[in-house]
């Protein structure tokens, strides 16, 4: 028997190239991303030693290491993630399970929207004239983190409200019909739910103020010494990249930091999916 | 307190806004009785079943007038404990849903939420509860296994079981059946009156047909209002109400 088709091309033909271009399109994603590590590491990676990790820079960072930047870096994302994730996540928490009416989480979600389009830099001046200045924080660990976490603070909760809303309704419902309270239920059944998605976020925001540039100049400094305290100004990696690189100094070490900033991001991406991944699977 | 109801309403309306669900219900529920709730779609039923543990609550812009007492309490009073309140009376989803966790925790989420972690009595708690909820054989063995790989029979046996491990005194089913095939339904119809013996029971069901094969008693419920209660065999051969008769015998609904 034959079979009468529709006029028009052949739908099994068109069926065939848009599975071409959808598999060309994310082929090619994948490739960008690639070359990216890949050429970075194949020109950077060689100057990366032992000591190049560990010494401090000299003569500006023509020669020596980056141990002060990689401190630098670690120090102020970590600070501003521990300080944007507890309160993003509890912001998203409140507005998901404890506020009724819809209006403030419109309103919250308004204002990460209109947050995530300003440029980073409109932050740095900001962290500067309040943090830096009013604050007299001056150049320090602490202006830098408290400005990055005010940066990365409306993606968090943005992020983890989705991953929270996302939990099905009817988990709440069989824990509160079981007699468990509001607490309980949101400790119990949501948060281990929604974690995946929380943790995707943090370590989105945690991508994002390791590689901040522009907010860390202006609100940290571009010291090269090794941070005594929290108020001391510091150097993180990509400002060491964008100083060796902008001014000719070493191209090569610019390359090497560049290389141990990409290692870097990868170890704490892998690191939190890991950790997600054991929890998950206890539950599983 | 033997000869007094576990569940009393009185004129006991219920608002979603500005619509009324329940258009003022008096019906009494005795001690280890099978009630079945029975009624179309959009009948009330099901708000009436979430009234009584207070579920509504979770749902903004409800309200409710008239009472609603369980032992004599109006469990709308000030100063009732709705979480205990919940506890006491346990309810089973329409949709057969287990928690993403594994089949031991599923059944011990409540008594650890009551504070109960001692593992051999959680162990206990849980092996009672799969045994009463008739699903102990089958899962036995993978207790640890995640408790989504059930099938929807197991999933709602399993729901019975996380209810009975909080020792309820009453048993709310919202349609438990609507999701399964014949085999699993006539298994949870089963144990429907082996529940009965140490607890009030109410089930709802749109399905006449399921109605009569459990038997109990019968509340019909159509468009907010009750209609008439009764034994089943009353209610199926000698209605006392038009509406009532064209129902059980498929005129409508």
């Amino acid at each position: 028997m034959k079979q009468e088709r529709a006029k028009g091309p052949d739908q099994h033909v068109v069926n065939r190239r848009m599975t071409a271009v959808f598999a060309g399109a994310a082929m090619m994603t994948v490739g960008v991303l690639i070359f990216i590590v890949v050429y970075i590491l194949n020109r950077g990676l060689h100057i990366v030693t032992p000591s190049f990790l560990s010494e401090a820079p000299r003569q500006m960072g023509r020669a020596g290491g980056i141990y002060p930047a990689i401190v630098g870096s670690i120090l102020v994302t970590g600070i501003a993630v521990l300080i944007a994730a507890p309160v993003g996540v509890a912001t998203a928490i409140y507005l998901t399970e404890y506020t009724r009416e819809d209006r403030l989480p419109r309103i919250v979600r308004f204002g990460t929207e209109s947050l995530a389009g300003i440029p980073s830099i409109i932050f740095g001046l900001f962290g500067f004239l309040f943090f830096v200045i009013y604050l007299d924080l001056g150049w320090s660990v602490l202006s830098g983190a408290l400005t990055l976490s005010a940066m990365i603070l409306p993606t968090i909760v943005r992020t983890s409200e989705e991953a929270i809303r996302a939990v099905p309704n009817a988990y709440r419902e069989i824990s509160y019909a079981l007699g468990s309270t509001r607490w309980q239920t949101v400790t119990g059944v949501v948060l281990p739910t929604a974690l995946p998605g929380i943790v995707t976020g943090v370590v989105l925001a945690v991508g994002r103020s390791i590689g901040e540039t522009a907010v860390v100049i202006f609100t940290a400094g571009t010291s090269l010494r090794l941070p005594k305290s929290l108020l001391d100004p510091v150097r993180t990696l990509p400002v060491h990249f964008y100083i060796l690189a902008r001014e000719g100094i070493s191209l090569d070490n610019a390359y090497g930091t560049a290389a141990v900033l990409i290692i870097l991001v990868l170890v704490i991406n892998i690191t939190a999916y890991s950790v997600v991944n054991r929890f998950a699977a206890r539950s599983r | 307190m033997e000869g007094s109801p576990k569940i009393l309403a009185r004129d006991f309306r219920f608002y979603y806004g500005q619509h009324c669900a329940l258009k003022g219900i008096d019906l009494e529920i005795r001690r280890n009785q099978l009630l079945t709730i029975m009624g179309p779609s959009g009948s009330g039923k099901t708000t009436f079943l979430r009234s009584l543990n207070r579920l509504n609550d979770l749902i903004p812009g409800t309200r409710m007038e008239g009472s609603l007492e369980i032992d004599g309490v109006d469990i709308y009073s000030h100063g009732v404990d709705v979480a205990e309140l919940r506890r006491r009376v346990g309810m089973v989803f329409a949709l057969p849903v287990a928690l993403p966790m594994s089949i031991f925790d599923n059944v011990a989420y409540g008594p650890r939420k009551r504070g109960i972690l001692n593992k051999q009595k959680l162990q206990d708690i849980v092996e009672k509860a799969l045994r009463d909820a008739i699903l102990w054989d089958e899962v036995k063995d993978r207790l640890c296994d995640h408790a989504g790989r059930l099938s929807g029979g197991q999933q709602q046996r399993l729901s019975i079981a996380r209810v009975l491990a909080v020792e309820p005194e009453i048993i709310l089913l919202d349609e438990p059946t609507s999701g399964l095939d014949p085999l699993s339904t006539l298994k949870i119809e089963d144990l429907l009156w082996e529940l009965v013996r140490s607890y009030t029971v109410v089930l709802v069901t749109h399905n006449p047909l399921q109605s009569a094969r459990v038997g109990g008693d019968i509340a019909f419920f159509l468009m907010g209002e009750l209609v008439e209660t009764g034994p089943s065999s009353e209610i199926f051969t000698r209605p006392k109400d038009k509406r009532t008769e064209d129902y059980v015998s498929g005129k409508f609904g």
